[in-house]
């Protein structure tokens, strides 16, 4: 036992020092995600598409081999912090992944500088994110991108006057400042900007105001696992009864959720890059061996972040022949493009944020009688708006 | 009552107050062996000195709730709200360039007090229950208001740009942690002197015999709400200190420093240690982080569960918390070691 310590000890002192000295052999990805707690389906998601991702591609980097470790910081920002820091200077992770809340990533953005290791963003949506460090490469979305997306859509597509309706934090605000934007260029009204708590938030006096101004359409966004109680008041207050559409951001219809929603989820039109009932050979085989992976679970669109992380952590690799350092890991990243599940994605070389189309689409039921997001026109190539100076 | 200025001798019951809290505020092995521990500590994990320092504040934060709970009988679900009054206080001043960590862990105290002091006479009224709804009501308007000054505190973004100058112009806080270990380390500590003074004062008694019957002391001439204030005050004062250090030591700022879950968790880790023993907090802060990193590393997604099935064992068991269980395990076989080492 003695002899086995030491000898362990020895290993442990001769990995460090040689870790130092040559390029490494197992690139460590420290996965950062909330898996417990309000947020746990996000970190549930992701956690569960990166290994799907590893799986599929295990061997196919020469040179090294990818190791994915997943760390639960329960969504609270300081945990998250000392999880980027412990994973960076006592595990050796080479690169930080995950971040599940906008205040997270920001939260850990200091150690990608400091530590000088990539930080690949795979959920967390607020457009301020990458410029927070050099090292932050993000796989996601923006906000803004979809909410632009959704205005401009509205405005050419017969819907004259608009309520907004966001739930009062960062993400919610930039989701109303974007939408009215793109809408009112286009030549739309905003009626009414409403914003609602986010905690414990009751929906009903706001729609009754909404329903009020009489508008075309209700412009919705909130975190994702709140769409259904959204869905459920719009239908009880008779907003749909009145010829009130329904339009948003596609985390209202989460495909995580979305089937339990029921029929008051029909007809909703939502902005968004990523349906799980994308109509491209990619995305069939994603879906199904994600679904066989994961007891049927429907991946949704953290899962897709995730994955396409994933693509660009090997891809990267691929390119600095196992470099893992920010300086080479980043460049290589920056301009890189690939087709998703999604459809074709690229990373910006400037912003080293995400440019992707964005689908425009609505629910209804599929084939196998569940509800999907069904895409039905598109926005191609979108930047995230608040940075290209919208 | 006749006074007796020799102090008793160390087994006999104490024959006056100030021989009794001479005696409590004694330094025992037990002390010493905690403070040691916490010192080595940082040469034996060298690598987890993040995971130390957060358990240093967690502590901290305890250990002002002990004060309340522990001594003056105060149940608050509400304490986050000074923990995060003093975290905001200490980020923004570093934000807007006062980045000297001391003086700005000052104004963090100092600003949680303040808040401490004008809510406590909110608290004073009613009982128990009345005390759970006013210090819950309190930490969520608190909350809100932090999310609503979004100019001020980032809403939920959380603060961003915190930068700290060294601690006394020469420790530099750096990535391995080791200034933010040996700083949160000595706060806690000096802290933990002040608490204990407090509470070895006349002042903590008078607050125990509260704790045991308010009526009976204010009967006794003793001013009960003068001292609960007094106490509210200080202990939202050091649960300020501990959010400032959080603030400095990780240099970010985010809503969920004022969150519920924060309070819970305070009270739970209190709980789990042992309350109105001082120790209690501290002890309780380790074995809850511990046992959570472990948890945490063997099953990522479940670990709640098992800390909660370890949590309802240990309240069912092990009543007085760990440090409950360890005095009634040493009390067992008291002759063979003299005069075991428990706090």
């Amino acid at each position: 036992m003695a002899k086995w310590t030491l000898r362990a000890a020895l290993a442990g002192v001769a990995a460090l020092l040689a870790g130092a000295a040559m390029a490494a052999d197992t690139v460590k990805v420290a996965l950062i995600l909330p898996m417990t707690g309000p947020f746990a389906s996000t970190g549930r998601q992701i956690d569960a598409a990166a290994r799907l991702y590893l799986d599929q591609h295990k061997g196919d980097l020469q040179g090294c081999t990818v190791e994915l470790t997943t760390k639960d910081d329960t969504g609270t920002a300081d945990v998250t912090k000392r999880i980027a820091q412990e994973a960076v200077v006592r595990e050796g992770a080479n690169i930080l992944a995950g971040f599940g809340l906008t205040p997270l990533a920001l939260a850990a953005a200091p150690i990608a500088t400091q530590g000088k290791v990539p930080m690949v963003v795979m959920a967390a949506a607020t457009s301020i994110i990458t410029e927070k460090s050099p090292n932050i490469v993000r796989t996601s979305f923006t906000t803004p991108q979809a909410a632009y997306a959704m205005g401009e859509w509205a405005a050419k597509n017969g819907i004259g006057k608009v309520v907004t309706l966001v739930s009062d934090y960062a993400p919610g605000n930039d989701a109303e400042t974007y939408f009215a934007k793109a809408f009112e260029a286009g030549g739309g009204q905003v009626a009414e900007k409403l914003r609602v708590p986010l905690q414990n938030p009751d929906f009903a006096p706001f729609l009754q105001r909404a329903k009020d101004a009489a508008p075309d359409a209700i412009f919705v966004f909130v975190p994702s696992g709140v769409g259904s109680i959204v869905m459920k008041q719009v239908a009880d207050r008779g907003l749909t009864a009145a010829g009130v559409k329904l339009i948003g951001t596609g985390d209202v219809t989460d495909d995580d959720i979305l089937n339990n929603m029921g029929d008051v989820a029909l007809g909703t039109i939502t902005a968004f890059f990523y349906s799980a009932a994308h109509d491209s050979p990619e995305n069939k085989g994603f879906v199904e061996a994600f679904k066989k992976a994961n007891g049927n679970m429907r991946p949704n669109f953290f899962a897709v972040s995730g994955y396409d992380g994933m693509h660009a952590i090997f891809e990267g690799l691929r390119k600095t022949d196992c470099d893992p350092s920010a300086e080479k890991f980043v460049d290589a990243v920056k301009g890189m493009s690939w087709t998703s599940p999604r459809g074709k994605i690229a990373i910006d070389p400037e912003t080293r944020d995400i440019v992707q189309t964005i689908y425009i689409r609505e629910v209804k039921r599929g084939e196998d009688g569940e509800l999907y997001n069904i895409e039905f026109d598109q926005i191609p190539d979108m930047k995230d708006p608040a940075k290209a100076g919208k | 009552m006749t006074r007796v200025e020799t102090g008793a001798p160390p087994a006999a019951a104490p024959a006056s107050a100030a021989a009794l809290l001479r005696e409590r505020a004694r330094w025992s092995l037990f002390d010493l062996l905690f403070w040691a521990a916490a010192l080595a500590a940082f040469f034996v994990f060298p690598l987890r000195l993040p995971l130390l320092t957060e358990i240093a504040i967690l502590g901290l934060f305890a250990l002002s709730i002990d004060l309340l709970l522990g001594y003056a009988g105060i149940v608050s679900l509400g304490h986050a709200a000074f923990f995060g009054a003093g975290a905001y206080a200490a980020g923004i001043l570093a934000q807007h360039g006062w980045g000297e960590p001391i003086s700005g862990l000052a104004a963090a105290g100092l600003v949680a007090a303040a808040l401490g002091f004008a809510t406590s006479f909110l608290v004073l009224r009613g009982s128990d229950l009345t005390r759970l709804m006013v210090t819950l009501g309190v930490a969520m308007m608190v909350l809100e208001a932090a999310n609503k000054a979004a100019w001020l505190t980032g809403g939920a973004d959380g603060l961003n740009g915190v930068v700290m100058d060294p601690v006394f112009g020469v420790f530099e806080f750096d990535l391995f942690g080791h200034t933010a270990y040996w700083y949160a380390l000595a706060v806690l500590f000096l802290c933990f002197l002040a608490i204990r003074r407090i509470v070895n004062a006349p002042f903590g008694l008078v607050l125990r015999g509260i704790q045991g019957n308010a009526l009976r002391m204010s009967a006794v001439g003793a001013p009960v709400n003068r001292h609960l204030v007094a106490v509210y005050t200080l202990a939202a004062g050091f649960a300020g200190i501990a959010g400032g250090l959080l603030a400095q030591t990780t240099q970010f700022v985010s809503l969920d420093v004022l969150n519920f879950q924060r309070s819970a968790e305070g009270l739970l880790v209190l709980i789990i240690g042992g309350s109105g023993v001082l120790y209690g907090g501290l002890v309780g802060a380790v074995a809850f982080k511990l046992m959570q990193e472990w948890l945490s590393n063997i099953t990522t997604q479940y670990w709640q569960f098992w800390l909660g099935a370890a949590l309802v064992l240990l309240v069912l068991f092990a009543r007085g918390g760990l440090l409950g269980l360890a005095r009634r395990f040493l009390r067992r076989r008291p002759a063979r070691s003299e005069r075991g080492g428990a706090a």
